[in-house]
């Protein structure tokens, strides 16, 4: 690869994720075993990052929350971009009337910050693991819709559109096979570069106590737990913070590095 | 006095799959007060030759050969980017197809008109009424008034026209007009090169008038050039080359224009073959491979045969006149 | 209607929306009418070319009969079927008959999809695709005259001539009785322009089709279509057989566009008609004949009476003061 900061993006990417995906077989612990004799140990080789408050294994707890944060920000990612595509393409394409309703409705909805949508809710259902994902939907759909929307306006009287449908091709066969793969690239790659906003949006909720409940493993809510015992050890804070730090950098890295490939005229801007 | 000689040109791309020859050994000369036409169908290195003329290669392009003089002592391939940039819009002026180009959707035409003129030292007034003068020249209709539109206020046509006078407001010695009437309707299209015509005697500017349509061509210019896969086929004053095509593909060129058929003909006549890859040029004469006069002799690269006066076709049979077959 | 016309088109009317709601507020014109009371017969194994400068209203036409846009009066008559106020599915079998091909030879052709599949959408579209497509694609390319291996390539791999023949390849696939081609010769070289009406040409001898032809391109128009329609400001001025306009042009405009060609013969002596001003706003229609404000033949009667339509032999025509009679 010719771009050092995308060897270093592809390289902290893959780390976590294999770290993640093999965190069973990378520590003999389980992440939610207790074990008071043993609170606020210094990194050993029994504890390479030492352990928590609750003599809890912090490697081993970094680990399983990869596995939480990675299968957040992937899977409501992926949510969020399905159905803002839909909407998207359901908006540029549909009649101007649902156009109006859908461009209202994403304005609405990313016009509140996204802290108090969380707060509001939280304070609604709860917090839990599917608030965040409701959350990172909420935050992201309407811009990934916005995007599509205009792309498919803008190829909705392009020429190809028109003969495909002088040609008698359906709505739903113009926008799989004549739009969206014509405007699909750009997207993945600006949901590539909003997966460590994600990463950080589920570390932020969960530091604050909105998002994965205790005792599920996750890098804000061990950060959280660092802070409220910095005074014992700091170890907690660089278990929670550095993942978060690391696991961010390299998907923007491997983004930009993607948008970059992808478009060369972007190339140094 | 010669406004622009360009000398054995040769401009080459480096591209992934390979060195490509846009143009080769390209010679012709545009004199003082004359309108010369470049005639050649895509892919034929008209738009090199701009570039290449106003210092706008690609990155990926160098001139491997040759010079381009302009009035008489500047060799326009050694200038830097500096000297450059004070030529282009001053002493040379530019019309390409979208006139859009040349015009910044968000200013009035009158704030751009007055932008070209920044180094005239004259009062706004001045220079509006000087841009108000220009209009006229173009044929805008009421201009004082349309000084404050912007260009999408303006028809298709017009726009074309305003861009001309922006052009031209410099009192340029060169005028490089690239198709500048191919995307306009007929009536425009006439329209549009007599304002050129009349524009060019009034000002007294040369013309580089780029067409693939040879009505144009004959209309406008005073002489012509053909071009053919980046080379000069056949050059000479227009009349000659009209009347007394010597080069097959000119020829050929003249017989598919439908505009010489005064009725309808069974079928139209046409080039067989394609353009030869410029990264792989046939060895010999470069339209040798879809010629049918081609022989044994025309696998060497043939001269640029004297026809008479200034008339030149660069190929071994020449001597055929046009109507005659092989 | 005679039993030879495949296509009778009736006082038809075409009109856009413009500006929004605060033009509505204004007061202000908020609708065009891109095509106004047109009327025309194509016969079957003819060609019909429309003919007119850019805002005339032909492309408008064209994609009207095909149910790109709605009628808002007249009739559209399509072998015996009104066509008018169809929805899409009912459209459907029509379009199979009656495909168009639009003007861009390259941007016409989805980037993203190879020829095949290019050539294969008329027979996914219409539910035929249990038909063996590789043998219709290599059939179809062999038609138009392309080798078989341009089924692997992308339109950005086509020069423009290639792209256009990939355009009649598609345009013909399902045996079509009246293509509908949108200035079939737009932006391609003078030697590809003859290869590709010759192509045209041919397949309509061979496969008995009729076209429906529109250009700017008067040369275009007398090498392939039999009777022909100039259009100004959405109307049809003058119609009738192309030849017998192209001898003697009744209607000004007519006059003025045929003698607006740039001539290949620098010594020719031009008796040009050069047209004033430049083409009146559809939402400033002239009032009488629309075309007074650039005619030279025009009286004072000409901006205040619009020209009924008249006959003269084979053509019809709206002039008070006709030419050539």
């Amino acid at each position: 690869m010719r771009e050092p900061l995308g060897a270093i993006g592809l390289t902290l990417v893959a780390v976590v994720v294999l770290s993640a995906i093999f965190a069973g077989v990378l520590t003999s612990y389980a992440p939610s075993k207790i074990s008071p004799t043993e609170r606020f140990a210094s990194p050993s080789l029994l504890h390479v990052l030492g352990t928590d408050h609750l003599g809890r294994d912090l490697f081993t707890r970094v680990l399983y929350g990869g596995r939480v944060a990675l299968m957040i920000a992937l899977g409501s990612t992926l949510v969020s971009l399905i159905v803002g595509v839909v909407l998207g393409l359901i908006a540029g394409y549909g009649p101007r009337w649902l156009d109006n309703i859908l461009l209202l409705v994403f304005d609405a909805v990313k016009s509140f910050p996204t802290v108090m949508l969380a707060l509001t809710l939280v304070t609604l259902f709860g917090p839990s693991l599917y608030a965040v994902v409701v959350v990172v939907m909420l935050v992201n759909v309407p811009g990934y819709a916005r995007i599509i929307r205009t792309q498919t306006l803008v190829l909705k009287s392009a020429e190809h559109v028109m003969a495909a449908r002088s040609m008698g091709a359906s709505a739903g066969r113009i926008l799989r096979v004549h739009i969206l793969p014509n405007i699909i690239g750009p997207i993945l790659i600006l949901v590539s570069m909003d997966i460590p906003v994600v990463v950080a949006i589920e570390a932020g909720m969960s530091f604050l106590g909105l998002g994965v409940r205790p005792p599920t493993p996750s890098w804000g809510a061990i950060l959280n737990d660092g802070f409220a015992n910095i005074r014992d050890s700091y170890w907690i804070v660089i278990a929670g913070g550095l993942p978060i730090v690391l696991t961010t950098l390299g998907f923007t890295f491997f983004g930009e590095t993607l948008r970059d490939l992808f478009d060369p005229r972007l190339k140094g801007r | 006095m010669t406004v622009l000689a360009v000398k054995n040109l040769s401009v080459a791309f480096h591209t992934e799959s390979g060195r490509l020859e846009a143009l080769k050994d390209v010679s012709f000369k545009v004199p003082a007060n004359r309108s010369v036409g470049v005639v050649g169908e895509s892919g034929c290195g008209k738009s090199t030759l701009i570039n290449a003329i106003l210092g706008l290669l690609a990155d990926n392009g160098e001139i491997s050969a040759g010079e381009i003089v302009f009035e008489g002592d500047k060799d326009l391939t050694r200038l830097d980017a500096a000297a450059m940039r004070n030529l282009r819009g001053q002493r040379i002026a530019t019309v390409f197809q979208d006139p859009m180009g040349a015009l910044n959707p968000v200013l009035s035409v009158g704030r751009q008109m007055r932008d070209i003129q920044y180094r005239s030292g004259l009062s706004k007034r001045d220079k509006d009424a000087r841009s108000v003068a220009m209009l006229r020249k173009v044929r805008i209709p009421d201009p004082e008034s349309r000084l404050a539109q912007f260009p999408h206020e303006f028809s298709g046509g017009m726009k074309q026209r305003i861009a001309i006078a922006m052009a031209l407001m410099m009192e340029p010695a060169l005028l490089i007009a690239d198709e500048p009437t191919t995307a306009l309707d007929a009536t425009l299209e006439v329209a549009t090169i007599e304002l050129l015509k009349d524009l060019q005697r009034e000002i007294g500017c040369s013309v580089l008038f780029i067409s693939h349509h040879l009505g144009v061509i004959a209309e406008l210019c005073d002489e012509m050039i053909v071009m053919y896969a980046g080379e000069v086929v056949e050059s000479g004053t227009t009349r000659e080359i009209f009347h007394d095509a010597r080069h097959p593909y000119t020829q050929k060129l003249l017989a598919c224009d439908p505009a010489r058929l005064s009725r309808r003909v069974p079928r139209l006549p046409t080039i067989a073959g394609t353009l030869p890859d410029l990264r792989r040029r046939p060895s010999g004469c470069v339209f040798q491979p879809r010629c049918d006069r081609a022989d044994a002799q025309c696998l060497d690269v043939p001269p640029g045969a004297s026809i008479g006066g200034s008339h030149i076709a660069r190929c071994w049979h020449a001597d055929i006149p046009l109507g005659v077959s092989a | 209607m005679s039993s030879q016309d495949l296509l009778s088109v009736r006082d038809l009317h075409v009109s856009f929306r413009v500006g929004g709601l605060p033009a509505r507020l204004a007061g202000r014109a908020t609708e065009i009418e891109a095509v106004s009371g047109v009327s025309f017969d194509l016969q079957r194994g003819t060609t019909f070319a429309l003919v007119g400068e850019s805002g005339s209203g032909k492309t408008t036409l064209a994609r009207t009969l095909n149910g790109l846009q709605p009628v808002k009066a007249g009739t559209i008559l399509f072998e015996g079927q009104e066509l008018q106020g169809l929805s899409d599915a009912r459209m459907k079998p029509v379009r199979r008959r009656m495909p168009m091909m639009f003007q861009d030879p390259v941007g016409s052709l989805s980037p993203r999809l190879s020829v095949r599949s290019l050539l294969s959408e008329p027979f996914i579209i219409h539910g035929l695709s249990s038909r063996d497509l590789n043998a219709e694609v290599t059939r179809l390319l062999a038609l138009v005259g392309l080798p078989r291996d341009f089924a692997d390539r992308y339109p950005h791999q086509l020069s423009g001539g290639q792209a256009r023949r990939v355009g009649v390849a598609r345009a013909i696939a399902l045996d079509p009785v009246l293509v509908v081609a949108d200035e079939p010769t737009a932006g391609l070289d003078v030697s590809v322009q003859g290869e590709v009406l010759n192509l045209l040409n041919d397949l309509r001898d061979r496969m008995g089709l009729s076209m429906l032809i529109i250009t700017h391109n008067l040369h275009v128009v007398r090498q392939i279509a039999d009777r022909m329609a100039v259009m100004y400001l959405g109307r049809f001025v003058e119609q009738g057989e192309t030849e017998a306009i192209f001898r003697t042009p009744h209607h000004p405009y007519t006059a003025a566009l045929l003698s607006a060609n740039p001539e290949p013969d620098p010594d020719k002596v031009h008796e040009r008609i050069t047209l004033p001003a430049d083409v009146p706003s559809l939402l400033a229609r002239p009032t009488g004949c629309e075309f007074h404000t650039r005619c030279q033949q025009a009286q004072a009667r000409c901006s205040v009476d619009a020209p009924a339509p008249a006959t003269v032999g084979d053509t019809r025509l709206t002039c008070h003061f006709p030419l050539n009679i």
